[in-house]
């Protein structure tokens, strides 16, 4: 139902960029912006996969590391969470090179935006395993598995499913967030916007092309997460036999 | 070895904050024995079963199972804390059954029954499906194999719940008021299995039970327990036909007269 609204919407923005671009006036700016948009997106992906990564590494040590181990993820967690996406981009790409560690801008936009939304990550990961019934620890307790087992088969598997709303949101912010890359060199969908714009001054043509471009974005990650939420929830909701 | 107690509760207690649950229990059951624990709600039933499954630590004393302490371990003649891996070992004695199924949501019936043989016990998956088909025929249950929990009615539920302990071949099954959350139609077809594997497995059963009529029929021995120690016990005739203690008969009669 919602999936078949979220298509038809997507189905509308990208038709309307088709229908932009039958426009001269627009067409012109597409190969660029679609240039930034392919930045973009690779950014998005790779961050999204250390986001899920750390997230999952720190809300495990959170949960269950020794004591040095839980201070050092809940360490990570705030200032993550506790500063802004820009600042850690700047820190990482302006400030590392004067210790000697000049990291490539690509890698510093990854790292900064995967582990910035890895630390929202890790309180909804570990909401979602908290979230767990306690009797399906106790049954595991019952039939003998050991945490490690427990964790794996019994309650990540569950938890799974309570967190893709949650990290559907994430990535929607990690989508937005990634306009800030721009400020650190790199030519993504906003950087090629605004150098369009500064040499055009096609304001109008420049940025609503933009805009529907990251709406499209959005909307497939929305799309792409309420298939696989569909797909998981089998058997944890009324639903047909496998 | 063999003279020992299938399960001994040697001077057992258990604390929260300051409310004492259980009070220095003194508790032995046969191998083999049918022993069902009655008394009023609060009484600490389910924290002797939730102890020897291990989801409970306790306050004080020992816990033995099979001839062996659980809860300690002997180390140069001392009995000392047990480490998770003797706790383990000891615990893969035992099976439990939950008032509230707690069946794994997101594996079917085969699934909830292969699961722990597989990942615990190293089975094998064609031979554990074959057990847990085996089981699943037992609690009557083989036409709904593939069926997801929530799929199921709460008498199917439980009882494969109780194949899913089986499963892991325990020697001990705790059954927590297994019955308490059916509606009444279907606590029948549950009981019905517990008799069958009562007779047809050579268990060590410890019931906390409503049924009365249940455990007088299936029990060797009835504990009844008030403020969280032993009041009175004996073989279901003595302490339903004629109970010594006074808190015993008061307990019975208000059973009775509920339903
Ligand atoms: N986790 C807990 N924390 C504090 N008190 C508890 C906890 N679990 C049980 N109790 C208390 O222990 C007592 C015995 O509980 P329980 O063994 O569940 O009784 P029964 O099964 O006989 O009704 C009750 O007073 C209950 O409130
Ligand atoms: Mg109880």
């Amino acid at each position: 139902m919602w999936i078949r609204m979220l298509t038809a919407m997507l189905a509308a923005t990208l038709l309307l960029i088709a229908l932009l671009s039958a426009n001269p006036e627009y067409r012109l700016f597409m190969p660029g912006l679609l240039e930034g948009a392919v930045l973009t997106v690779e950014i998005t992906l790779l961050g999204a996969v250390l986001a899920v990564f750390m997230a999952l590494i720190a809300a495990l040590a959170k949960l269950y590391g020794p004591l040095p181990i839980r201070w050092l993820s809940t360490t990570y967690i705030e200032i993550f969470r506790g500063t802004s996406a820009l600042v850690q981009l700047f820190w990482l790409y302006f400030v590392l090179p004067q210790f000697g560690i000049f990291l490539d801008a690509f890698l510093v936009a990854v790292l900064a935006l995967g582990l910035n939304i890895g630390a929202y990550g890790a309180e909804v990961v570990r909401g979602a395993i908290v979230s767990v019934a306690r009797g399906q620890w106790e049954a595991s307790i019952a039939l003998n598995m050991s945490k490690a087992q427990m964790l794996r088969r019994i309650i990540l598997p569950q938890a799974f499913t309570a967190m893709i709303p949650p990290w559907g949101n994430l990535f929607i912010e990690l989508v937005k967030s990634t306009s800030l890359v721009s400020l650190i060199t790199l030519a993504d969908l906003t950087f090629k916007a605004q150098q369009m714009n500064q040499s055009t001054l096609k304001t109008v043509p420049v940025f609503t092309l933009v805009l529907l471009i990251y709406l499209a974005i959005s909307l497939t990650v929305t799309i792409a997460m309420r298939l696989l939420e569909q797909r998981t929830s089998r058997g944890l909701t009324r639903g047909r036999v496998a | 070895m063999n003279d020992m107690p299938m399960v001994r509760f040697e001077n057992v207690s258990k604390r929260y904050g300051p409310l004492t649950v259980l009070d220095n229990l003194n508790l032995d059951i046969g191998r083999g024995e049918k022993v069902s624990i009655i008394g009023p709600s609060g009484s600490g039933k389910t924290t002797v079963l939730r102890m020897l499954m291990t989801l409970e630590a306790i306050n004080d004393g020992v816990l033995w199972v099979d001839g062996e302490p659980m809860t300690h371990m002997m180390q140069n003649g001392k009995l000392v804390p047990a480490t998770i891996k003797h706790i383990r070992r000891i615990r893969a004695k035992i099976g439990m059954v939950f008032q509230s199924f707690n069946l794994f949501p997101h594996m079917t019936a085969m699934g909830n029954c292969i699961e722990a043989p597989i990942t615990v016990l190293g089975m094998k998956r064609s031979e554990a499906e074959e057990r847990a088909a085996e089981l699943l025929d037992m609690v009557g249950l083989s036409a709904k194999k593939d069926h997801y929990p929530s799929q199921l009615s709460g008498g199917q539920q439980q009882r494969v719940a109780i194949a899913r302990a089986l499963a892991m071949r325990p020697k001990i099954m705790l059954f927590d008021e297994v019955t308490s959350a059916l509606d009444p139609e279907l606590v029948g077809e549950v009981l019905q299995v517990i008799r069958k594997i009562g007779r047809e497995h050579d268990l060590t059963m410890l019931m906390v039970t409503h049924q009365m009529g249940f455990a007088k029929e299936f029990s060797d021995r009835v504990c009844f327990f008030y403020q969280g120690k032993i009041c009175e016990q004996g073989a279901p005739a003595e302490i339903f036909g004629n109970p010594k203690n006074e808190r015993t008969r008061q307990f019975l009669n208000a059973v009775l007269e509920a339903g």
